[in-house]
């Protein structure tokens, strides 16, 4: 498929991107409201065309082990789910992180606590910038905000995955899975040849040839010194991300007394929200966050100094505004607008919470 | 004796003139395994190693550990090699050999991790009649962490967490998965063996090497069972071990082929399929 013009779901968008960057491997489980992603997948038959192979799996938690398990043979394996079942995944997360196995994983969030709701939600922040798992460790976290992202972040979360060793996630939510919205596609990128995975994972356990010795993968080490020094080396990788690979987008920061920040769906409301109050006379930019791990810190500390106030709109109880302050240190007026419960705000709500929470 | 200096007593005994007639498989690494003195893990490992020196295949192996005792078999066995999470590898074997279709898969488990924590994953990859082999270790214990209930603990057998017997109305049955793997029509050949004595090893070496030729012609999953014993974890000597193990192990988990071929093997009634659980006592 070269660069065309289409129409389709960001669910679509995300299992189109997967054939398309050519990912060798595809392993879920059936949840409400990403389905489709594995839906798309089984009806295209990828593994006719590109040799992709595609597997229901009977758990979230097999699912990602299966994901462990390819990935870890230097391949591109890939997974996606939905809060309840990115949960039971967590204990997968965190062992791919530890034996630096670079893969996909989608979240098309929805509401919880516990079974939830299956309406949209960005409940999961917590959960996927501060460690869903156990352990020091960090997901590269893209957070896409149009059906054109979800496509182009599938591509972009490999470049990072591969040239980090490092699993990397796409925090999306069931309003950007669900919707559908036009998107350019691109050219196929060819799976690797066994050639180019050697080259591109020559730590990968694909069978061992006399000229090496056997690679090992795995996230034990029982000697404390040693697993200090694997620590060390993995927050040594978590700096350079952040040094390098954050990204974000600011829209009419530059004249800015107020900012939104925000990422994924409400960032699309906090947009609307933004134009409504320039129509009033009120002079306000918006701030969106694509990398949610790395966080722009620095960045966000540089807008925030010259506007008065902050208003951070997330569908959670207040997540995201936790690092928002962090990166400010608090300097200025920052407080939180959300809605629970697959509950999508409108931007008349986002603006009048901007007028009362903190214009006011 | 590190490997150097057992090389150089190697070969002053060559020199004298004797000749060697057992060696270490080139499969298995130099590292000295940790496991106790006396363990059926020890002669598991090279009994596989052998399978894959003699089949010409370890630069296609790829093998799967568990969380156990043979957490650590990767260092052992000189093939490519993944640790995976507790009770997961039949998952993780899934993937690496359906990207990986030229290569032979092993996943090396015990019974808390395939039969306790790791069922679905087991019966599921069985189910689907995953081209691999699945070797499970069996001895009645969770070793590593220091001799708890395992789910094939045997009625009345004493463990660190049923201090006064496993007791059905508390604990349930000893899980017979071996048995009820057999009756998935994705399983292509199902066996139990043993380690404890020449002769059980020499038919352990066979079946192993049966599971791996299976996967060769692509047949479905093949799964052995070893029994060992676990002298640490039942706190006696090997010799009694090994005696405890035939006098009691055996009789809820008998020693032989279930399913060969994808049948049920000859002479494996209904009946036997669903043996009563003898009550074992463990002084």
């Amino acid at each position: 498929m070269a660069r065309e013009l289409k129409l389709m779901k960001g669910n679509e968008a995300i299992a189109q991107a997967m054939i398309a960057s050519g990912t060798d491997g595809y392993f879920g489980y059936p949840i409400t409201p990403q389905s489709e992603v594995m839906e798309t997948l089984m009806a295209e038959k990828p593994w006719e065309t590109t040799g992709m192979v595609v597997l229901q799996a009977e758990s979230e938690v097999s699912s990602i082990n299966m994901v462990y398990g390819g990935a870890a043979t230097g391949k591109k394996v890939a997974t996606s789910s939905s809060s309840p079942g990115i949960s039971l995944m967590q204990e997968g997360l965190t062992y791919l992180a530890g034996a630096e196995i670079p893969c996909v994983i989608v979240n098309v969030m929805r509401g919880g606590p516990g079974l939830g709701t299956i309406q949209p939600s960005q409940s999961d922040y917590f959960q996927s910038v501060k460690g869903g798992g156990h352990g020091d460790y960090q997901l590269y976290t893209l957070a896409p905000a149009s059906v054109q992202e979800m496509y182009d972040f599938v591509f972009d979360a490999w470049d990072i995955a591969f040239k980090y060793r490092n699993p990397v996630l796409i925090l999306s939510d069931g309003a950007i899975g669900q919707c559908m919205e036009k998107l350019y596609t691109r050219d196929y990128i060819p799976r690797w040849t066994e050639e180019e995975r050697r080259q591109h994972a020559p730590w990968g356990t694909f069978g061992k040839p006399a000229s090496r010795g056997h690679n090992i993968i795995t996230s034990l080490e029982l000697e404390s010194a040693r697993q200090e020094v694997f620590n060390l080396k993995l927050q040594a990788k978590y700096a350079e991300m952040k040094e390098k690979e954050v990204r974000f987008e600011t829209i009419n920061c530059e004249d800015a007394d107020y900012i939104f920040v925000a990422y994924g769906s409400s960032s699309r409301i906090a947009m609307k929200a933004m134009q409504m109050a320039r129509e009033k006379g009120i002079k306000v930019g918006l701030f969106r966050l694509i990398t949610l791990f790395p966080f722009p810190t620095k960045q966000l500390a540089e807008v925030a100094k010259r506007v008065k106030g902050i208003l951070c709109v997330e569908m959670s109880a207040g997540q995201m505004i936790e690092d928002v302050r962090l990166a400010t240190e608090c300097n200025v007026k920052t407080e939180h607008f959300g809605r629970f419960g697959g509950i999508i705000p409108t931007p008349t709500e986002v603006l009048e919470a901007l007028e009362n929470k903190i214009i006011k | 004796m590190a490997n150097k200096d057992i090389e150089a007593r190697k070969q002053e005994l060559l020199n004298q003139g004797y000749t060697e007639v057992y060696t270490k498989t080139k499969v298995l690494t130099d590292a000295v395994m940790h496991y106790c003195p006396g363990c059926g893990h020890g002669t598991t490992h090279r009994l596989i190693a052998e399978v894959i020196d003699e089949m010409g295949i370890q630069d296609k192996t790829v093998g799967v550990s568990p969380v156990g005792c043979s957490v650590l078999a990767y260092n052992y066995f000189d093939v490519d090699f993944q640790e995976a999470a507790h009770g997961r590898a039949p998952a993780v074997a899934t993937a690496v050999k359906r990207l990986n279709p030229d290569c032979y898969v092993f996943t090396y488990q015990g019974d808390g991790d395939l039969a306790a924590i790791g069922t679905a994953e087991t019966i599921h990859a069985a189910n689907r009649g995953e081209n691999i082999t699945m070797i499970f270790v069996n001895n009645g214990i969770y070793g590593m962490t220091g001799g708890q209930m395992a789910p094939t603990t045997l009625v009345g057998m004493r463990s660190a967490t049923t201090p006064y017997g496993r007791r059905v109305d508390l604990n349930g049955y000893p899980l017979r998965m071996t048995e009820l793997l057999a009756t998935l029509p994705g399983t292509y050949y199902v066996t139990r063996q043993s380690v404890q004595n020449p002769g059980a090893v020499r038919k352990a070496k066979a079946a192993i090497r049966k599971a791996f030729e299976n996967q060769k012609l692509g047949k479905g999953l093949s799964f052995v069972e070893i029994l060992s014993n676990c002298n640490s974890g039942w706190k006696m000597t090997p010799v009694a071990a090994n005696k405890w193990m035939e006098d009691n192990m055996m009789p809820n988990y008998p020693v032989g082929d279930i399913k060969v071929d994808g049948k049920i093997a000859e002479g494996i009634t209904a009946e036997r399929l669903v043996l009563d659980h003898p009550l074992t006592v463990m002084q």
